[in-house]
């Protein structure tokens, strides 16, 4: 085992003449595509700011970001996640297990989920939690009982919707915004309509009956996008029926092609969101490997320059591209200056 | 027997060179139809590359030319001081800026409103660009100094026909009233177009400053990747293929290599990626978002290639030259270095361009090392950092930008697509070159 070990770092050194273990001056960030964006924009300013080169922002995703994380301690490991949901009891675990049991947990600010369709497609302007969840829910309340999914058009089942066709391009499972998508919209609208009652009178358990009610029909009226929202707006952009799910910064870039819809009657904007009146919205974070701090340098500067007024306050740049700034965000910028662990204690 | 007198109708008629029969026109019309599905596939062909090309230069050519502001004012040592004491530099050299836009344009009497905020939309994130100028030029700290910065990405579509005032939607990016401000400034000469440089030698920029990305810093990754793949993927390559060609005896195991060589080239190219974590990263402990890691990955990729071509370009060169030298007492190894190699060199540099060629637009691979994302911010600081540094490689550049929302980015990665090809078509015209102009055919 130790000799291909040796190979293959004999094989990649003598690639280079000279040793590859310099010391990592820069710090490295993986996790949420939701975050990338916010992230980049603070990692461009960092570097212009400081004199510490600019952290690399990989993307990827929450759930791959967070795994790499937990991967151990060490300049190979990422001293950042970024994440679109909080970090999980399970992540958690396997973090300690690694060794990484110090975590600073970071709130960023608030993110926006909007359902938008093609500007000039047909009139999807005000949904409901309950719309969507009889359009895309594999089983609906219908007359009573609970069936397989009939409805074949919006109209089917309210009649102020379109009479078209139901398409819908919503974020595959690999997505943090498919569990706030299930959890905010699906699981309300099935409680709102009477299916989740239906079924638990049927004799489901509540947890089974929450599952049935966050599942997705898969007759295909339901596309999983695992890529970006640019690949949602492109299938938009070929399909006028169809409803995509976007970040509101991603919606707010394009509003020459999108036009967006109310939920709850609430328009999505920066304010609706942070007063919460508009119901559909997630915190976002970064996730710091406290035993890194002050190994890799420049990360507790990173950590405690993205909470700053200037860039996540209301008035910053990461307002301006779309990110709902944190009313308490002077909580979060002391929890890293003191580099408070979760789990209490500091 | 009489039978020279055989009656004419009774033979087959019309036979000879210069009539044609029946079943001669029908060859003659079957040759001709099919030359007409050759040149109707040809010509398919063609129309798909024009399409291709057309709506590549139509998209991209956009990102060959920037917006500019041209700005000339003074920032004396206190204003330096002022900014530099302000937590966010940048933001302070740009509010300067603004400030000596308005009051330029407040002297020179325009005849349109506008307001400090309208200013702030149009001009793109310039701090970056200004604080960077004062710290390499101190000495231009309290002299006036010309500027040229970069204008919003919303501007710059509104000059190349991205954003127009029909479909403008007013947002807090750009409003309706600002492009008459725009327009009078054209009028002015303050804002113009101008051929952008930084696109072509410039790093990677936020998602909020698409005015300042450039493809330079993904071009230096991509070299030092192709600089890995070269050196390492050249020799293993012609190493393998000499041995199993001229030295190898022929056998089942060796029968189980090529095998397996003609199935790893055709092995998707994320496998390679998934690998190179799990052994160069995960296991030899390298570093992450290095060139030297993607440069591994891409030989691993590239050296089927490189063995198969080097193997039939060997086997293309005459056994006489290998008797020839065997029986004046050449040995088999000088017989092969010294002869059939040489021969089979044109053969075997062309495969190896091609070979690096298909790696250089490689990106499922670096996905998974860690080279796609913010990566390219920083220019290597010499030449061993160079494989080592973080940084990305041109088509994860391009992947990048097409997934960021600001449209702008769009047109980015089209015309990061233009850089590749031109790229691409430089080193097959180079192999194509080599080959006419070394080849020997026997």
């Amino acid at each position: 085992m130790s000799f291909v070990k040796l190979t293959t770092s004999a094989l990649a050194i003598s690639a280079v003449a000279a040793t590859a273990a310099a010391a990592r001056d820069q710090v490295q960030v993986a996790g949420s595509s939701t975050v990338l964006p916010y992230a980049s924009i603070v990692a461009e300013a960092f570097g212009d700011n400081f004199d510490f080169p600019a952290p690399v922002v990989e993307s990827g995703g929450s759930s791959s970001g967070l795994k790499r994380f937990c991967e151990g301690v060490g300049e190979n490991t990422i001293d950042v996640a970024n994440a679109s949901r909080k970090i999980r009891e399970k992540e958690i675990k396997a973090c300690a297990e690694a060794g990484v049991t110090d975590i600073i947990e970071v709130r960023i600010g608030y993110d926006g989920i909007v359902f938008a369709s093609q500007i000039d497609g047909p009139a999807y302007t005000a949904f409901e939690p309950a719309d969507i969840f009889n359009a895309l829910g594999s089983k609906v309340l219908v007359d009573g009982a609970i069936v397989d999914n009939p409805h074949a058009q919006w109209a089917d089942f309210n009649a102020d919707l379109p009479a078209v066709d139901i398409v819908a391009f919503i974020p595959g499972t690999k997505h943090g915004t498919r569990e706030v998508f299930e959890d905010k919209v699906l699981l309300k609208g099935c409680e709102d309509t009477g299916a989740m009652a239906a079924m638990m009178e049927a004799g489901m358990s509540e947890d089974d009956a929450e599952d049935a009610c966050i599942d997705v029909r898969q007759d295909g009226k339901s596309v999983d996008i695992d890529g970006d929202y640019t690949e949602t707006l492109a299938r938009i952009d070929a399909n006028p029926n169809g409803i995509g799910i976007f970040g509101l910064a991603f919606y707010e870039n394009n509003t020459d092609k999108l036009k967006v819809a109310t939920m709850g009657g609430v328009a999505p904007s920066t304010e609706t969101i942070s007063t919460g009146e508009y119901p559909v919205s997630r915190p976002l974070f970064f996730y710091v490997k406290k035993a890194h701090i002050g190994v890799i340098p420049g990360l507790k500067e990173y950590a405690s320059f993205f909470v700053a007024d200037e860039i996540a306050g209301p008035d910053g740049p990461l307002a301006q591209y779309g990110l709902v700034s944190d009313p308490e965000l002077s909580q979060t910028q002391d929890a890293v200056a003191n580099e408070s662990t979760m789990g209490g204690g500091s | 027997m009489t039978d020279a007198s055989m009656d004419p109708a009774a033979r087959p008629a019309k036979s000879g060179l210069t009539v044609t029969d029946a079943r001669t026109r029908k060859r003659n019309a079957a040759e001709k139809r099919f030359r007409a599905y050759g040149m109707a596939a040809i010509g398919l062909g063609l129309l798909f590359l024009l399409f291709l090309f057309g709506s590549i230069l139509k998209s991209g050519l956009p990102a060959f030319t920037h917006t500019i502001v041209s700005v000339e004012f003074t920032m004396s040592q206190a204003d330096v001081d002022d900014a530099e004491s302000k937590m966010l530099k940048t933001k302070a050299y740009e509010n300067f800026f603004i400030a000596a836009l308005q009051s330029q344009l407040e002297a020179s009497a325009l005849d349109v409103a506008f307001d400090a905020k309208a200013i702030e939309r149009i001009v793109g994130k310039t701090g970056g660009t200004i604080r960077s100028h004062f710290k390499d030029n101190p000495g231009d700290i309290g002299k006036p100094v010309a500027f040229e910065l970069a204008a919003s990405s919303r501007v710059d579509g509104y000059f190349n026909g991205r954003v127009t005032r029909e479909t403008l939607v007013d947002s807090r990016f750009l409003q309706l009233t600002d492009l008459d401000l725009v327009d009078a400034l054209k009028e002015a000469g303050i804002i113009q177009s101008a051929f952008n440089w930084n696109f072509i030698t410039g790093k990677d920029s936020g998602v909020d400053n698409p005015g300042g990305a450039g493809l330079g810093a993904s071009v230096i990754g991509s070299f030092f990747m192709m600089l890995v793949v070269l050196f390492l993927s050249l020799p293993i390559g012609v190493a393998a293929s000499i041995y199993l060609e001229e030295f190898a005896p022929k056998n089942r195991f060796t029968d189980l290599i090529e095998v397996n060589i003609s199935n790893l080239a055709a092995v998707p190219s994320i496998v390679f990626g998934i690998l190179g974590l799990a052994v160069f990263i995960q296991f030899a402990g390298l570093p992450q978002s290095a060139p030297l890691v993607g440069g591994l990955v891409l030989t691993l990729m590239t050296l089927p290639t490189i063995i198969i071509s080097t193997r039939a370009s060997l086997a293309a060169v005459p056994p006489s030259i290998r008797d020839a030298a065997l029986g004046v007492g050449a040995s088999k190894m000088q017989s092969v270095f010294h002869h059939v190699l040489p021969l089979a060199m044109p053969g075997i540099l062309t495969g190896t361009i091609i070979g690096l060629a298909q790696a250089l637009g490689e990106t499922a691979p670096l996905l998974l090392i860690g080279m796609v994302g913010f990566v390219a911010r920083e220019y290597p600081e010499g030449f061993i950092a160079g494989f080592t540094d973080a940084n990305s490689a041109m088509p994860a550049q391009i992947y990048t930008w097409a997934s960021r929302a600001d449209p702008g980015f769009y047109e980015k990665a089209w015309g990061g697509i233009i850089i590749l090809l031109l790229f691409l078509i430089t080193m097959n015209t180079i192999a194509v070159i080599l080959r006419r102009r070394f080849e020997r055919r026997w």
